[in-house]
């Protein structure tokens, strides 16, 4: 069996390995040496400028709002989505009322997970568009056709209201998200023994005790999985604000985030150099959101 | 089992906790009490369904009706004739036929070869010591952490040098690398948990390292090899930044990918969009997941939440 040992190996590795350091390593080395590059992309010839680029980043107006939008996606969207996934998931678990003392789930319970959990597989960017016309703000739009029937004549203006615009964006992305959720917890809420609902009922426990007491705790370790993939999922939102905002970002910046203003950094005005400088921003955003989860939700994790 | 819940258990025979003996009074309050509360839960529930579903639904009726009627009709008015017309529009006219084999011909060739790749590099990362295993393994699944948007800028340059921008074989080479760091991870995982004795066996009759990963390993790897087929399938067919970046300048929309050309045909459309036949589009792009949907909701659900789980 030694025989042939390492040209297999070497016969196993070489392919993924070549097209993951050439379009994978390569790239995220180079962001950061370009992010001290002055280059704009029309010569080969660049110079190095050190932190020019970080410090004018700092003074874009631009940039702090996109960080601002990043801050309230990164607290309402996990929120939001986590609180709406745990109430449909317990419901759909212990709803069914208890029988000889055994919690049971709803009935049809998968019916409601199957159609919960459809939206997931739809892509951003195609739940981008429908929903830009959900939002239309005439009577072509879903929302604001409905509003016309009951007698609404004064159009609400989703996508076009610097108030509404970011809460418009952040409502589909819960919309999408809940249903992934709902199927996670219920996972988790399912590998509960029953014997714990059980015990707890005959104590005299509500279910919002039960809920409380004995279904959050357990679960513990699964909402902290959720809540990272919903941060790294608030940096970016990339394509829901590219297709449904107004003028790319707007209307008045009002929904920019960092991906957008990368991608139209890079695009529109060639500065590669500057448009790196925000990624290795977005990067060191992104893992210090991560750590701080890790480190403010670590807790003793029970064990069953 | 090492348990230390938050859940108070009671100590036998210090306190009578109301609720503990019950009597047929309390039994059938309780009954009642349960009804109640599944009812609403059934309330909730169908709410949130109503919610999910009616977008969906007001798509696919709107996408048979002309424009004066989405203007003037109730939003969930039937249409006030099944004409096919909207969709031809969509198919031949706003391209998205082509938009829609491209995607196909891309997602079938990038999963397949993230799915070779990323198996074959697995595997021998799993099952076999050599100096730089570790390095190579970390080197791998580090790429779970850093956002694509920070690599988009060099990634773009890089293509462009090799001369794969505006390629589909730049988009598969992409695609294939940036699934690899998931790929690899969640099947080093699983090529661990597979028994030795079977692999022992094969070596015993003699068979080669390679034939012992193709007919032996990989069939047994099988449920693992299927929930991340499918976990990369959707998350490839769904891609949008990506071919935003690698497909673009003059004559790119032939290589246009499916997200790409419905995103465009939204955002490019003024007053005078064919709304009709932008609905037709979105419906029939919704239409080749529905349908998997439908037949393997079982193994998409539990090859989407794959990662989570592990």
């Amino acid at each position: 069996m030694k025989h042939g040992r390492y040209p297999f190996i070497i016969g196993f590795l070489i392919v993924p390995v070549a097209i993951y350091a050439t379009f994978v390593v390569y790239p995220y080395i180079q962001a950061f040496n370009l992010s001290f590059t002055n280059w704009r992309g029309f010569s080969p010839d660049f110079e190095y400028i050190g932190f020019d680029n970080f410090t004018k980043l700092f003074q874009d107006s631009t940039f702090w709002k996109a960080i601002q939008h990043h801050i309230v996606l990164l607290i309402a969207m996990p929120l939001l989505t986590i609180a709406i996934a745990l109430f449909f998931a317990f419901l759909l678990n212990v709803g069914g009322g208890s029988k000889g003392g055994l919690m049971r789930g709803v009935r049809g319970s998968w019916f409601y997970r199957v159609i919960f959990f459809f939206p997931q597989l739809l892509a951003l960017a195609l739940v981008a568009v429908i929903f830009n016309r959900v939002y239309s703000p005439d009577e072509s739009g879903l929302i604001n056709g409905l509003l016309h029937q009951v007698g609404v004549d004064q159009p609400v203006l989703f996508l076009a209201d610097k108030n509404l615009a970011l809460w418009s964006i952040i409502a589909v992305l819960v919309w999408q998200g809940v249903g992934f959720y709902v199927v996670l917890f219920s996972a988790g809420m399912g590998s509960i023994p029953t014997e714990i609902y059980e015990a707890a009922a005959l104590d005299g426990a509500t279910r919002g005790t039960l809920f409380f007491k004995v279904t959050l705790p357990l679960l513990w370790s699964t909402l902290q999985v959720a809540w990272v993939y919903l941060g790294i999922a608030a940096f970016d939102a990339f394509a829901l604000v590219n297709v449904m905002s107004v003028d790319r970002g707007g209307p008045d910046g009002a929904t920019t985030v960092l991906g957008l203003e990368i991608f139209r950094n890079m695009q529109d005005y060639g500065q590669y150099g500057y448009a790196s400088a925000m990624g290795v921003v977005l990067f060191f955003l992104t893992l210090t959101f991560a750590a701080l989860t890790l480190r403010v939700t670590r807790r003793d994790t029970v064990e069953l | 089992m090492t348990n230390s819940t938050d859940v108070h258990t009671p100590v036998p025979g210090t306190v009578d906790y109301p609720g503990s003996r019950k009597s047929p009074a309390a039994a059938s309050h309780d009954a009642k009490e349960g009804r109640l509360f599944s009812g609403f839960a059934h309330i909730a529930l169908a709410v949130w369904g109503i919610l999910v579903i009616a977008p969906l639904i007001w798509v696919i009726l709107a996408s048979f009706k002309s424009n004066t009627e989405i203007f003037t009709h109730a939003p969930f008015s039937l249409p006030s004739s099944l004409s096919w017309d909207t969709y031809k529009t969509a198919w031949t006219e706003a391209h998205i036929g082509r938009y829609f084999l491209n995607s196909v011909f891309v997602v079938a060739c990038s999963t397949a070869g993230t799915m070779i790749f990323g198996s074959m590099a697995a595997y021998v990362l799993a099952r076999y010591k050599f100096w730089g295993n570790r390095a190579i393994y970390y080197l791998f699944v580090s790429g779970l952490a850093f956002p694509v948007f920070m690599a988009i800028v060099p990634l773009f340059l890089i293509l462009k040098n090799l001369s794969l921008l505006n390629t589909f074989t730049g988009l598969i080479l992409v695609y294939i690398a940036y699934s690899l760091p998931f790929t690899v991870f969640f099947m080093t995982a699983f090529f661990k948990t597979l028994p030795n004795s079977v692999a022992e066996a094969a070596v015993v009759d003699g068979a080669s390292h390679t034939r012992l990963f193709f007919q032996v390993m990989l069939p047994m790897a099988k449920s693992g090899l299927i929930s991340i087929t499918i976990f990369n399938l959707v998350g490839q067919w769904n891609q949008y930044l990506l071919p935003v970046a690698i497909m673009q300048g003059a004559g790119a929309d032939s290589k246009w990918v499916l997200t790409q050309g419905i995103a465009n045909i939204s955002v490019s459309a003024g007053y005078q969009a064919n709304w009709a036949a932008l609905f037709a589009a979105l419906t029939l792009s919704m239409l080749p997941m529905i349908i998997m949907y439908a037949f393997f909701q079982r193994q998409i659900q539990a090859g989407l939440t794959a990662g989570s789980t592990k």
